[in-house]
């Protein structure tokens, strides 16, 4: 068992994942944005690696990106802040972000250094389950680092079933066929699919993702998966702010904001 | 050699479908269907019919006399700028409206850098009464007034892309975000031999009348049916992909690919793909592109903005790297007195695009009887602004 279904399986209540952009709002807030997640009581914590050309994002974590690599984001950069960040939390740190930027650094160094850091698995969403199956799973295992699909509305059950037996920690539920920060409340059609998804009774669990933003639609996905994905309502919160102790409250008061409604 | 795309949509190591799972439906349609839709006997019709009565295909090939006296050798230009709407765009729009037609699709996306794939959509969008909407870069709506008011006179909506150097990479970006966000209604005609499988073949499939018409037009007028180089530019690389089609295997033909290397191949404002790319993906497809050591895409330069993209069709990836193709690369400067050459010698006004084939004869080795054809994707119209500056200055 990994570190990402241990935390899963331990979880009595919503597993709360969030979103932040590498090196933004600042480059160096990168380690406080995760102690202060983890101090807040988050469960699992996705960090976007900057790229600019986000394909799947919206206009918030495509503009968080452009500041983040403004700022002089690295992959180097970013692997030396995770690796301090993970010595000093216990929560699964997940990376998100494009093929060509692992495809760069090379896949196998790309993949033991995230073992190397502590990274427990990742998101490319331009990486298909067919490609990883022939090409990535064997790296990908012998490194232990965990692969994280997306499935849509209109990912057939044969393909969902496909992805499930390929995955080994959770699939992201992406809420709506939608890029990501696109916020609208829950309608009858998804949750008409989120029970779909559900009763497919898969290996893995679920976590809904793109569109989530306050405790409502927290709670209310909650009840068709293990819990959510917040990214763009995140990272508007947390934009332009220079200084740690102003990152940590509003940290703090965003995350008791979706747990609690307060 | 094989130049064509494999069944997994792979030139060589080239290509692919690299996507999210957002768009894993609509690719996986047009991939099991593009073929049986295009070979159809009924579709075909509509298709030649249209090139023929809408576009005014076939378009000529033509002996350009005192250019072949210039350069001492036997030149011939495809005049693909005497097409509907001014180039061998439409050529591709037409092919793809009809195929989103037989999808059952009612909306329309397209990205456009120069304006004029933007123009041809919007032109066959009116044609077939379909609604359309064209991503377009900030930057370029500026520089290219023209066509975004031809574009809204035709009925289509043009969005501004705002991300990034706001130009046809970004307008890319924003056409793709669109097609995840509008999966079900919505077709994407790809403006060039690049996106994912089946995209870069698709649309050299529709280009491929090009090379079509010169196999028949040299048979006539030089008693062979092949010339002994074929001289296209290549941003994305569409019209080149049309002049090269039939000769791909054809070993006996020369291929040559002008890029733009904007003020030049070292000044960090270039659009030399080839040369300063490096194996990567963009838009879906794995390929040779202008990236840092990190893979953030970097921004490129030419002057002609249908060569202002970082990257380079997964054909024409395999064409240079396999030498089956040659690469010369013209900068902004030499373009501008190419196109000046040919109007003066010629009187036709290229596309800033064209100019830059053109502008390769001067490095190429060419026999007095050598037969060339050059790409003349399109006329320079759009231009005018450009070249006027640069009369100006001359």
């Amino acid at each position: 068992m990994n570190k990402i279904n241990r935390t899963l399986k331990a979880l009595t209540k919503p597993a709360l994942n969030i979103y932040f952009t590498a090196g933004f709002p600042q480059l160096q807030h990168t380690v406080p944005i995760i102690e202060s997640l983890a101090s807040n009581g988050v469960d699992l914590i996705e960090i976007g690696m900057p790229y600019s050309d986000p394909m799947a994002d919206g206009p918030t974590i495509q503009q968080s990106s452009s500041v983040a690599l403004r700022n002089g984001m690295t992959l180097d950069l970013l692997f030396e802040q995770v690796s301090e960040a993970g010595k000093k939390v216990d929560v699964p740190l997940l990376l998100m972000g494009y093929l060509n930027q692992m495809m760069q650094y090379g896949e196998e160094n790309f993949l033991r250094k995230c073992k190397q850091v502590g990274i427990s698995g990742l998101i490319i969403p331009d990486l298909p389950p067919e490609l990883y199956e022939e090409q990535y799973r064997e790296l990908f295992e012998q490194q232990e680092v965990e692969i994280i699909f997306l499935i849509t509305p209109q990912t057939s059950e044969e393909r969902v079933r496909k992805i499930d037996s390929l995955s080994n920690s959770f699939i992201y539920v992406v809420s709506d066929s939608s890029i990501t920060g696109q916020t609208k409340n829950i309608s009858t059609a998804q949750i008409e699919y989120f029970q779909r998804i559900q009763k497919m009774n898969l290996h893995n669990p679920t976590l809904i993702g793109f569109g989530i933003s306050n405790h409502e639609s927290f709670m209310q996905a909650s009840k068709y998966a293990a819990g959510a994905i917040i990214g763009s309502a995140f990272i508007k919160q947390i934009s332009g702010i220079t200084s740690e102790a102003e990152l940590d409250g509003r940290i703090r008061q965003f995350v008791t904001g979706i747990k609690s409604g307060e | 050699m094989n130049y064509t795309v494999d069944e997994k949509g792979f030139y060589g190591r080239y290509g692919g479908a690299y996507i999210p799972e957002m768009l894993h439906a609509n690719i996986e349609e047009l991939q099991s269907k593009y073929i049986s839709i295009i070979e159809d006997p009924d579709f075909q019709l509509k298709f030649r019919n249209l090139l023929a009565d809408y576009s005014g295909r076939p378009t000529p090939l033509y002996y350009a006399d005192r250019l072949s006296a210039k350069y001492n050798s036997r030149l011939y230009l495809k005049r693909e700028d005497l097409n509907h709407t001014g180039a061998h765009k439409i050529n591709n729009t037409i092919g793809q409206i009809l195929l989103a037609q037989r999808l059952g699709k009612t909306r329309i996306i397209a990205e456009t850098g120069a304006g004029q794939h933007g123009v041809a959509t919007a032109t066959v969008c009116a044609l077939m009464g379909m609604e359309c909407i064209v991503y377009m870069g900030e930057v370029d709506i500026e520089r290219q007034k023209p066509n975004v008011f031809r574009m809204k006179m035709l009925g289509a909506e043009v969005r501004p892309a705002t991300s990034g150097s706001k130009t046809l990479k970004d307008a890319t970006n924003e056409a793709i975000r669109d097609w995840i966000t509008n999966p079900v209604e919505t077709h994407y005609i790809i403006g060039s031999v690049v996106g994912p499988h089946p995209f870069p073949d698709m649309v050299a499939r529709f280009q491929s009348i090009v090379s079509e018409e010169m196999l028949k037009q040299l048979q006539e007028k030089e008693g062979r049916n092949y010339p002994d180089r074929i001289i296209a530019c290549v941003g994305g690389g569409s019209n080149a992909a049309g002049a090269y089609y039939h000769y791909l295997e054809d070993e006996r033909v020369r291929l040559v690919a002008v890029e733009a290397a904007g003020e030049g191949i070292d000044s960090g404002r270039s659009a030399a793909t080839s040369v300063l790319g490096s194996e990567g993906i963009i838009h879906g497809s794995r390929t040779l592109l202008m990236q840092t050591k990190d893979g953030q895409i970097i921004e490129p330069h030419s002057i002609s903005a249908g060569l202002d993209y970082p990257g380079i069709g997964p054909l024409h990836a395999h064409l240079i790297q396999s030498g089956r193709a040659e690469v010369v690369s013209i900068t902004d400067q030499e373009a501008l007195e190419a196109a000046l050459e040919l109007s003066r010698l010629e009187g036709i006004i290229p596309a800033l695009e064209s100019a830059h084939a053109l502008a390769a004869l001067k490095y190429l080795d060419m026999s007095a009887d050598d037969i060339t054809v050059i790409s003349l994707s399109g006329r320079g119209d759009k231009d005018l602004s450009t070249y006027m500056k640069f009369l100006d200055h001359e």
